[in-house]
This record gives structure tokens, C-alpha cells and sequence, in this order.
């Protein structure tokens, strides 16, 4: 009997069904025979060993597993790994290279918009998307979109800065200059 | 040149944090994140009821699931001894139910398998036969002459009492009522809450055959109290027993107490020789372990007619559910709840209290709070504003009256504490000019001529954080003292350890200021280090905001130490006698020369390379710090809201926070901890709470029901600060993580109190639901929140 739980193997194990997936994970294509039963959480972190992804609660309430999915935040503990067959799937691990930080985990730290670190990789995912629709959000753009992410450290308002700082610096990217 | 603190890091530097960097990439090590070769995974079967005998119990299906490696139940664990375990409050609890299962959640059996997947399915093949009996579910029922007894494990125990305490002077009270002039009478419910961090607990259990050696990853915010646990309960020798906290997701009291998961998958592990992991989703976080709160008041102030507050009567009933496991000093039965009123100039008290079980989940931890100070401070707050009520007196001129002076310090209380500094008025003003007082009065009236309801409430308090002194604080007779190790290395880089466990506070970023401060080191040449029993020299961790009153101070009087050898070798290099250097941050020099001197690096260096005759190479050492009091931050708190008279829903417009924690160490922290606990209380105040219907069923065991603010609805805070540094501590800081927590709800609920002026109502209970609300103002009426809840 093969656990299919951390030991995600290319070829199926034999005595449970099992179906087999590909999925781009930050970029990079991989295959997995997956329990269709198997959460895309339980993937990510497990299978792919990426455990920036956390899990907090089980009724999809608290967003600390958010990935994108297509750029779409979507909380990864409410999705059968195969259903992400096929999709761009992006962790927290995928915001930025080994060596860099992405403007949002800048700003993240910057405006010191986390405290235990375990809200923070979906909190950073779902401003990510909301960056990428809307560059220059309003405050209450930020709190409505962060919505769906709770946070019990920090009472948000300096999450709400650490999305309004990225926003700033990404657009003063995007025109060339440099931040004033 | 003398070294700029701030440049360095020191004391008053925003620093941003260390830990950071590796929270932002995702690259945290939470307990869930380690994987172990070999290891197995642990869940467990609850009782779906909240008070049954257990009849029976098979686990023949379960053990022949395919994957499944054990099934563990409440007789095998006593055929070791372990189906009880004591508790943090000398009682007992149960780790696997044998006789009864005493709350709904409980522990009943366990199973180990090769995925969690698989342990799940097969919890669901366990068939237990239940004989349910009647629910309790408030102290009122649980005195009732008729009630069922829930602990007849105990041979003692007739009844459904845990203890009968009292402290203060019942004949002075009683006289001082006699020649009041005006009595004032609140009675009020502080609803059962849970921290409920997002990061649940969780363990692996490691017992490796070979070494005989037990390695425990866990959530634990004071990992040496576990590992003396683990000794006791389990048997095993203490030295080969390594507790390791890793990155914790958010503690707030839940991830004090031992948990019957921690205990069984301890076992599971030294049964299989194989590490087993056990991490609990949030249901089961919410309905088993520890939460806050759940206590009854009636209060009663004896008031002057002009104002003077003359005796202050309280009785609490409170519920600790099946077992008394809260986690506190051993000498004191109801927390710290006679800290109550030690802002105020009280002549006499008398506190009655008297706790109960009943068939609710156990451990009243304290939950961003000092051991039942917040409810201490919401009582005080709630009873002032009644009572300035009674007088028909403005709220703040009433709390500005019976002030302690700024020149009465050292104050003792009116039941005993011992205050020791305060400026309470000027922390009032500087919260009334902020939120703009008078205007607002203003403001209020004219609205109420437009049909709508404006209201401020205020909250004032001072509060004890920080235990010990280990004379009075004691958990487990173990004193609350705590200890920091410094280890400077010869280039004059170092490590710090202490028995503090940082669970977001910044320890790792804070610590480094502090030893920046005292050696002029940079903060950023320090590691910090902590959770690892192996390793951490031993502490009673981080809860109650005691790990800058006593950790800090642990690292302030190390690096004291340090400075004080440092001395010795740079008289050496100076080729002077000690009494002719002086220090300064960073450097000592020659007497009368500072252009004469050697660096801290260079003392450093010299230890390991260029030490004098008779000197002990090296720079390291150890401390330990048993404070002589507790600090006492104070603040004042302001909120303003409006309520729709039409549905009861009330808006906050405005939060004032005034915090004095003394010297902040680090401003943008501290600014941190006061928001993150004024979002705490705003969930107590609007919507966070966990009660129970008749059958004992818990409402609000999950992330549904169990409502946390958002961002959206979370309001914006307005910051101020008064500095009072500490007279004590060595740097003049004191605790703050939890001051907002403890005196922010009664803020919330005075201002929707003030805005129900003239609608007859003196009190609703938290969380102040609109349909509460709404109630209160049509009816006229009080509205309590005790349970059980009844649908209507
Ligand atoms: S883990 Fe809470 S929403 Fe996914
Ligand atoms: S930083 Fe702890 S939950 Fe958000």
C-alpha cells in the first residue's frame, strides 16, 4: 500500500484508483497520480513539498491556502487536485525568484502586515490578483478584495498598507521612474 | 564618536522584522511542514454528544482498514496509566474517554495510519455506543440541587462546585455599602470565546528506540512547561525528552495547556517507533481546546453623591467546563480578576467566586490576557459606566474623580496589588482630545434630533502583566521566572536564546534591539533562538504578555553580565585598572580620554585570544530574571459608533487607543500588537463568541459560525501613546500584546450603551448581535447572552 499522500510517484501505486494530472506549479510543469479525492492543498504542500501554502480551517473560511489558479485566487483546500488538471497553479513560492522579492512581500514587510507569517502567503496571493486587475486600488478596494483571507495578528490595516505600498512601487515600475 | 542607538537598532528603532524574510517566501516551518521519514499521521474520534456513559466502543472495523497501523482507546491508554493526565489547576482530565464522555468534542479514540486520509476513514469505522444523559451547560444549571454530577470520576466531589474563593475585606465593604449614598447594580455574562489562532495545534512525536530519546515538534508557547509535563505524565526521564516549538501560526493563549492529542500521539509514536503526526482541523480546535472567558457578574458599587466611588462588590460565577485545566498561577482561582479597579482610588472590596463544571469543553486559557483580566477590566468598565449613569455624571469626569493620583504611586489596592506608576488622567485627556469630546456631545445631540443614535464609550484600565515575582506566581509550583542566554562569539557576532517563545510578537527582531541597547551590538549581528528545550535555557514561555516584562529583562541583565566581563578585558588591552573605564554604547575608554579605547568587537576577540592571567576564557552567559513586581501598562480607549434604530446593526465611526507600555523597544511592533488586539476586541464586542444549546450542542465550532472580522468590516484605529516607562524593569518597558484585547470591548459596548440612553436598558451581553440590539431597544430591556440558546 502506497501513501498517495506525501509520496506523489509519476506511475500509479496499483491498488487504489488513481488518476494522473499535470499541472504547472509556479512555472514548472509536473505530473502526479492523484486520489481523486486528494485536495489541491494537500498537492501543493505534500506532493509538491511547496508548504507555503498553509491550512487554517475547514469550511473555506479562512484563505490562508489561497493559490492562484490562472491568476485567479481560489482557496486550494475546497479543490480536488484534479480539477486543477491542466491549469497554472501559482504559490507563494512563485511570487518571486530565490533571490528576490516581489513588490507585494516587500511591502508585506515593509509595513510590517504580518506577524506569525501564517496568514501571509494567501493574504500576498489575493492582493496579487487584485493588483493585477485593478493597479491602483482604493482602502476599500484592498479590505473588500482581502475579504476572503483572515488574519488574527494584525487587525489588517497594516496589510491594507503593505497592498496600497506594492501598488505604488508597481506602478512607479510601470511608468519607468523611480518611487518618490 | 558615539555609536547612534537607532543606526545599530537599538531601543526605539522601527526595526522591520527578521523573521520576515522567510514569512514572506512562504519558507516558515510551521509543525505541519515537517515531514519525517517514516512518519504516520494521527486523527481522532470525538464525541458527537456532550454528556453520555459509553456503553461500548469496536474498533474491529477500523483495524481492518488497509493503512491503518493502530487504534488506540481510553482502556488501553489506562492499561498504562494514561487515560487521565493532571491538568495546569491541580485537577484531572481525560486523554481517551473511558467512563463517560463529559463535553461534546472530546476524545474518545485515536487512529494512526499511513495518511491522514486514510486515519479519517477509519475513525468513521469505530462504532461507540453512547447512553446519553442530561447536559449542562451554565452555572445555573450546574447548581441546581437536581443536576446530574459530571465528575463522578472523583471520589470527593458531591457536587458540580470546583472551588469557592474570595480575597478582599468582606466587614469594610459591608460597612462602606451601609453608608452609601447611591448603590449601583450590574449583573452581565462575558460569553465563552476562543483565541482561535488560523495555524490549529498540532505535534509529532518522534521516540527514537535506539537512543531511547523522545522528540516532540509541537505548538507550544511554553515548550519547557510541556517537556516537565511530558515527564511527569508520561514517565520519562526529563533529559530525554526534547520539546521543539517551531514557527508558531498564532498562540493567544490556546497553545499553552497539554492537549490529550499531544499526550496520544506520544504514545502512538513509543507503541510504533515511528514518528506520528497529529495535527487537528479547526472544528476540532474550536470545540476541545482551550478557550476563554465564560464568566457571570454581579457587581455592585457604593457610590458619594458627588461621585466618589466608596466599596466595589463583585461575585463571579464562572464555567470551566469538564475539567478545571485552566492555565494559571496556582494561588489564584479565578485568574487575576481581583486587578480589577486598580486604576481607581477604591477605599475597600470584596470578591466573591465561585467556578463550576459543566458539560462544555475545558481549559480557560487566557486568551490574549493575563489570567481573567479581561474580564476583570470589562466588569470595571461596564460597572463605571453604569454607575456614572446612576449619578447622572459625564463618564469621563466620573472616571477622572476616582483616578489613582499620578502622586500616589507606589499605590496598593483595594485588593492588594501594588501599583507602581501611572499618569491615568493625562492618558484620559490625551484619548478625549483626540476623538474630539466635546464635538462629539455636540454632535450626538443634534443627531438625536435627526432620529439618529450616536454613542462614545470610553474604557480605562491599568493592568498586571507579566508574571511573575515567582513569590506569588507559580504554575504547577514551578516559578514564573524566565532566563536568556547570550553566547558572543570572537568577532563579536553573538547568539541569544531565551525560554520565551515568540509566536508573531518579533522576538527574533526585538531581542537583538534590546542587547543592541545594553552592549551596542547591532541588532542585526544577533541570532535569536528559541522553542528548543534542547538548546533554550529553561522558561515558562510566552502567554500573558510576560515575555518582555521578564524574558526582556532576562536579556537586558545577560548582556549586563557580558558588559561587565567586557570590562575586565578591556581594562586588560587598556592596560588599566578597572575603575579608570568608562563605558559608552559600544566602547569603553580610558577615564579622561575617550579618544583611549576599545570596542565591544575588540573585548570580544580578546576573550578568545588575549585574556589576562586568572580570567576564564570566552564571553558567554546566562540569566535568569525573577521580576519584583508585575508591570502595569494602562490606556485609554474611545469608540464612537452609530446604531440603526430600525435593525438594531451599529457602525463603529471612530477608535481612539491610548497605550503607555513604558519604553517601546520597538514602535512598529508595538503599534502592531495594539491593533491586532483592537481587532479582538471589536470580534468580542460585535460577533465572536461560542455558546451551547440545551443538549449541550456547541455553536460556533466552526469558521461558519464562529465569526472573525474581516478587513472589511474591521474598523480603522487611531493611535496614541503616553511613555510611563516602568520603574522596575531594567529598560522601563512593560507588556502590551494583550492591552487592547482586555480593555478595548467594554469601549465598543459603552458606546452602544450611550446610544440606547433613554431606552431603559442597562446592559446587553457580548457580542451585541443586531437581533440583541434591536431587542433591547424595542422592548426596553436587558438582554442577557447566557446560554443555553434557544431558537425562537
Ligand atoms: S484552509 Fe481555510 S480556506 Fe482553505
Ligand atoms: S499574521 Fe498571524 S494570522 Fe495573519
Amino acid at each position: 500500500m502506497t501513501s498517495l499522500f506525501e509520496e506523489i510517484t509519476p506511475e500509479a501505486s496499483g491498488d487504489v484508483p488513481t488518476r494522473k494530472i499535470t499541472i504547472s506549479i509556479n512555472g514548472e510543469q509536473r505530473s502526479a497520480n492523484v486520489e481523486p479525492r486528494l485536495l489541491l492543498a494537500h498537492l501543493i504542500r505534500q506532493g509538491f513539498k511547496l508548504t507555503g501554502t498553509h491550512t487554517g480551517c475547514d469550511t473555506t473560511n479562512c484563505g490562508a491556502c489561497t493559490v492562484l489558479l490562472d491568476g485567479e485566487p481560489v482557496k486550494s483546500c475546497t479543490m480536488l487536485a484534479v480539477q486543477a488538471n491542466g491549469h497554472e497553479v501559482t504559490t507563494v513560492e512563485g511570487l518571486a525568484g530565490p533571490s528576490e522579492l516581489h513588490p507585494i512581500q516587500e511591502g508585506f514587510k515593509d509595513e510590517h502586515g504580518l506577524q506569525c507569517g501564517f496568514c501571509t502567503p494567501g493574504m500576498m496571493l489575493t492582493a496579487k490578483a487584485l493588483l493585477d486587475r485593478n493597479p491602483d486600488p482604493t482602502e476599500e478596494d484592498v479590505r473588500w478584495a482581502l475579504a476572503g483571507n483572515l488574519c488574527r495578528c494584525t487587525g489588517y490595516q497594516n496589510i491594507v498598507k503593505a497592498v496600497l505600498w506594492a501598488g505604488d512601487k508597481l506602478r512607479g515600475e510601470a511608468d519607468g521612474g523611480e518611487e518618490s | 564618536m558615539v555609536l547612534d542607538e537607532l543606526k545599530i537598532g537599538g531601543l526605539g528603532s522601527s526595526r522591520r522584522r527578521v523573521e520576515d524574510d522567510r514569512f514572506i517566501r512562504g519558507k516558515g516551518n510551521y509543525v505541519d511542514d515537517i515531514v519525517l521519514p517514516g512518519m504516520l499521521h494521527m486523527e481522532i474520534l470525538r464525541s458527537p454528544v456532550a454528556h453520555a456513559r459509553i456503553k461500548k466502543i469496536d474498533t474491529t472495523r477500523a483495524w481492518d482498514m488497509p493503512g491503518v497501523r493502530l487504534v488506540l482507546t481510553g482502556e488501553m491508554m489506562a492499561a498504562r496509566n494514561l487515560a487521565w493526565m493532571p491538568t495546569l489547576s491541580y485537577d484531572t482530565q481525560a486523554v481517551l474517554a473511558t467512563d463517560k464522555v463529559r463535553f461534546q468534542g472530546q476524545e474518545v479514540a485515536c487512529v494512526v495510519a499511513d495518511d491522514p486520509y486514510i486515519a479519517k476513514d477509519a475513525i468513521e469505522a469505530i462504532d461507540v455506543e453512547y447512553e446519553v444523559l442530561p447536559a449542562i451547560v451554565s452555572p445555573e444549571q450546574a447548581l441546581a440541587p437536581e443536576a446530574p454530577l459530571i465528575r463522578d470520576d472523583k471520589a470527593n466531589q458531591q457536587d458540580n462546585v470546583i472551588f469557592d474563593w474570595e480575597v478582599g475585606d468582606k466587614a469594610g465593604t459591608d460597612a462602606a455599602f451601609a453608608r452609601a449614598d447611591v448603590v449601583s447594580k450590574i449583573e452581565m455574562h462575558y460569553p465563552r470565546s476562543h483565541p482561535s489562532p488560523i495555524e490549529t495545534c498540532g505535534s509529532i512525536a518522534d521516540f527514537d528506540r535506539a537512543t531511547e530519546k523522545l522528540t516532540v515538534y509541537m505548538t507550544s508557547q511554553a515548550p519547557h512547561i510541556i517537556r516537565a509535563a511530558v515527564a511527569l505524565v508520561a514517565e520519562l526521564p526529563e533529559h530525554m525528552i526534547r520539546i521543539v516549538s517551531p514557527d508558531i501560526g498564532g498562540g493567544f493563549g490556546n497553545k499553552v495547556p497539554v492537549y490529550p492529542g499531544y499526550v496520544a500521539s506520544i504514545l502512538a509514536s513509543i507503541l510504533l517507533e515511528r514518528p506520528v503526526k497529529w495535527i487537528e482541523d479547526k472544528t476540532s480546535n474550536l470545540m476541545s481546546t482551550g478557550f476563554g472567558r465564560d464568566v457571570y457578574l454581579q457587581g455592585e458599587m457604593a457610590l458619594r453623591a458627588d461621585g466618589k466611588i466608596l466599596a466595589v462588590r463583585m461575585h463571579t460565577d464562572s464555567d470551566h467546563g469538564a475539567f478545571f485545566s485552566d492555565a494559571q498561577p496556582s494561588k489564584f482561582k479565578i485568574g487575576l480578576m481581583h486587578s480589577t479597579f486598580a486604576c481607581y482610588d477604591i477605599p475597600t472590596a470584596h470578591l466573591t467566586a465561585k467556578g463550576v463544571y459543566t458539560n462544555k469543553a475545558p481549559g480557560g486559557v487566557a486568551y490574549r490576557c493575563s489570567f481573567r483580566v479581561t474580564e476583570a477590566m470589562y466588569f470595571q468598565e461596564r460597572m463605571v459606566q453604569a454607575a456614572a449613569d446612576d449619578l447622572g455624571m459625564d463618564q469621563a469626569e466620573f472616571r477622572r474623580r476616582n483616578f489613582v493620583r499620578d502622586d500616589d504611586f507606589p499605590h496598593r489596592t483595594a485588593f492588594g496589588f501594588l501599583t507602581d506608576s501611572g499618569q491615568y488622567g493625562k492618558c484620559l485627556d490625551v484619548g478625549l482630545e483626540a476623538i474630539g469630546y466635546e464635538d462629539f456631545l455636540k454632535e450626538k445631540e443634534e443627531a438625536a434630533k435627526r432620529g439618529k443614535l450616536l454613542g462614545i464609550g470610553i474604557s480605562t484600565m491599568t493592568e498586571p502583566l507579566g508574571a511573575g515575582n515567582s513569590r506569588e506566581y507559580d504554575i504547577l509550583g514551578i516559578k514564573m521566572f524566565d532566563s536568556a542566554e547570550l553566547r558572543v562569539h570572537m568577532t563579536g557576532k553573538a547568539i541569544l536564546r531565551t525560554g520565551a517563545k515568540t509566536q508573531g510578537q518579533g522576538h527574533e527582531t526585538t531581542w537583538g534591539q534590546i542587547v543592541a541597547h545594553e552592549l551596542g551590538i547591532p541588532a542585526e549581528d544577533v541570532l535569536v533562538e528559541e522553542g528548543d528545550t534542547d538548546t533554550a535555557p529553561f522558561g515558562m514561555g510566552t502567554y500573558a504578555s510576560r515575555s518582555t516584562p521578564v524574558a526582556g529583562a532576562a536579556v537586558s541583565m545577560v548582556a549586563r553580565k557580558i558588559r561587565a566581563k567586557a570590562r575586565k578585558l578591556a581594562a586588560h588591552l587598556l592596560e588599566a585598572s578597572e575603575e579608570d573605564i568608562e563605558w559608552e554604547l559600544g566602547r569603553f575608554h580610558l577615564r579622561g580620554d575617550p579618544s583611549r579605547g576599545v570596542t565591544i568587537q575588540e573585548c570580544a576577540m580578546a576573550a578568545y585570544s588575549n585574556l589576562p592571567d586568572g580570567l576564564e576564557p570566552g564571553l558567554e552567559n546566562v540569566a535568569y530574571y525573577d521580576p519584583p513586581n508585575l508591570t502595569w501598562p494602562f490606556a485609554c480607549y474611545i469608540a464612537t459608533v452609530e446604531v440603526d434604530p430600525g435593525t438594531g446593526v451599529w457602525d463603529v465611526l471612530r477608535v481612539v487607543a491610548v497605550d503607555d507600555c513604558g519604553v517601546r523597544i520597538n514602535p512598529m511592533i508595538v503599534e502592531g500588537q495594539i491593533m491586532g488586539g483592537l481587532t479582538e476586541a471589536y470580534a468580542m464586542a460585535n460577533m465572536q463568541f461560542i455558546t451551547f444549546d440545551e443538549e449541550g450542542n456547541c455553536i460556533g465550532g466552526n469558521y461558519m459560525d464562529y465569526l472573525l472580522p474581516t478587513a472589511w468590516e474591521t474598523p480603522g484605529f487611531e493611535l496614541h501613546e503616553v511613555v510611563t516607562p516602568c520603574p522596575h524593569h531594567p529598560i522601563g518597558a512593560k507588556g502590551i500584546g494583550e492591552c487592547a484585547t482586555v480593555g478595548g470591548p467594554a469601549a465598543f459596548v459603552n458606546a452602544v450603551m450611550d446610544a440606547l440612553k433613554g431606552h431603559d436598558v442597562r446592559n446587553i451581553d457580548m457580542p451585541l448581535l443586531p437581533d440583541r440590539v434591536y431587542k433591547a431597544m424595542t422592548e426596553r430591556t436587558d438582554v442577557s447572552g447566557a446560554p443555553p440558546l434557544r431558537m425562537e
